[in-house]
């Protein structure tokens, strides 16, 4: 059982790393700041490689949520076992999909969302990222007390 | 510039007056086809044969937009890192022979060969504006957008001028002009390099119900514009008629900007000068496919996560009993 659980959270640390590599892709940085220059690292730079990438790790990433979601709801004896913190992220992810969703079908033709819609969906995006990275690396940092009450 | 245009009006003479007369004909045929059907998708057709490069299209476009054109703040604020460029046209808006912030279209020049006959054909270029705009999609801020009638354009008050747009464009179109726009009020030296422009296909006469000024002031009836279903028939049937050859119907997924050329594209691409704000006539496979592909197979995900949780339960069932 411990041993399932590391390889989720394997999968779980290698699919955050990608994703939020290849999100963070999505704006004009790597180049600039010389991140792209570093030899093997090239493809950075090159917007559609990082799409493709953001996609496909967005897709294991679902894939991940909804099993954690439903192993959750099934094998825990109280749903509500689930901490205050889990919650928190659970929202966050909810949040990153629903706008992640949204966004990929404004990328298909022919679809016309409003413009304020569009910006919504993108500034919503950024700022939930930021905040479950921000909130991951408190996660890490937070003093043990407080992760012995958790 | 005034006298260089007087001087072209001229030479041109009885040419002019004889196309204008064709032209305004056909631009009323064309705004009543646009009132019609305003949320329907336009396309603009581009015969080339007729075009004798007179960029009268270049300075009407330049007259028509220049209340959109930047006016950037100098000094420019310093970039870090040293390597970010500083893209200054604002002393150079006279230029035309490439694109530009202050020149959204421009004349193309190309010297081919046809059963054995010289020809310089002369080609209006300018945004394609595609059906699906990696420009537009693909903006990290949403700075760009794609109106229901087929025309994508430049926010000017919310771009970073990341140039993304540009190089997610097959044609590389939109051009930066630093010093100007959002980024001064955020982290100038950080982030952003100013505002991309690139043609708007004239949105603010087309919301008037008036055509696109490059289509209005053409003298000789070069372009026209209509919906899109009914631009493509236009051009088909021009170039069965004249054994010519469409671009832009299919290139990056479809575009709304169709050219009908007398000689193949492949061999025009040879002969036009490319380059910086000089875009290609290359066949453009669609630049969106491979993420939007991927995109349908990633309704496979939430499945599999389900698949998944239904083989744990099946199997600590079994194990149960």
């Amino acid at each position: 059982m411990k041993k399932k659980q590391n390889i989720q959270s394997w999968l779980y640390g290698i699919t955050f790393f990608f994703i939020t590599l290849s999100g963070f892709a999505q704006m004009p940085i790597f180049k600039r700041y010389y991140i792209a220059d570093i030899p093997g690292l090239g493809w950075l730079a090159n917007f559609y490689i990082t799409h493709v990438m953001h996609y496909i790790f967005a897709g294991i990433f679902m894939g991940l949520f909804v099993y954690s979601i439903l192993d959750c709801i099934f094998f825990k004896t109280d749903f509500c076992l689930v901490t205050k913190h889990g919650m928190i992220k659970i929202i966050i992810f909810s949040g990153l999909i629903l706008t992640g969703i949204l966004m990929v079908i404004k990328n298909f033709s022919g679809t016309h969302f409003s413009y304020g819609l569009i910006i919504t969906l993108d500034l919503l995006h950024i700022i939930l990222s930021m905040a479950l990275i921000i909130f991951g690396l408190y996660l890490l940092i937070r003093p043990k007390k407080e992760l012995l009450s958790d | 510039m005034t006298s260089k245009i007087s001087r072209r009006a001229f030479l041109k003479g009885s040419v002019t007056i004889a196309g204008s007369v064709a032209a305004g004909a056909t631009v009323v045929r064309a705004a009543s086809a646009l009132n019609k059907g305003a949320k329907e998708p336009l396309a603009t057709l581009i015969d080339i044969s007729k075009c004798i490069g007179c960029e009268e299209c270049v300075y009407a476009c330049q007259e028509s937009n220049a209340d959109k054109y930047p006016n950037p703040e100098k000094p420019f604020p310093e970039m870090y890192p040293k390597r970010v460029p500083v893209e200054d046209w604002s002393e150079k808006k006279d230029v035309t022979d490439r694109l530009t912030p202050y020149n959204w279209l421009y004349i193309q020049h190309a010297n081919v060969t046809v059963n054995g006959e010289q020809m310089e054909l002369t080609i209006p270029r300018r945004c394609m504006h595609c059906d699906n705009p990696p420009c537009v999609k693909l903006c990290p801020w949403g700075a760009a957008r794609q109106e229901e009638n087929g025309l994508s354009r430049i926010d000017p008050d919310i771009c970073l001028g990341g140039s993304k747009c540009k190089k997610v464009c097959p044609w590389h179109i939109p051009q930066r002009q630093t010093g100007t726009g959002l980024y001064l009020d955020l982290l100038p030296s950080l982030a952003g390099n100013g505002v991309m422009y690139k043609c708007d296909r004239c949105y603010n006469r087309l919301e008037k119900g008036e055509i696109p000024a490059c289509i209005e002031a053409c003298p000789e009836d070069v372009q026209s514009i209509g919906p899109r279903k009914e631009i493509l028939e236009k051009a088909h049937a021009l170039a069965k008629k004249t054994n010519g050859y469409i671009y832009g119907e299919h290139e990056n997924g479809g575009t709304s900007t169709i050219y009908v050329s007398p000689v193949p594209f492949d061999k025009l691409n040879k002969s036009i000068e490319k380059g910086k704000g000089k875009p290609h006539l290359k066949k453009v496979a669609d630049s969106m496919a491979s993420g939007n592909n991927i995109a349908r197979a990633m309704l496979i995900a939430p499945i599999a996560g389900i698949a998944a949780a239904a083989g744990k339960f099946y199997k600590t069932a079994k194990e149960d009993k």
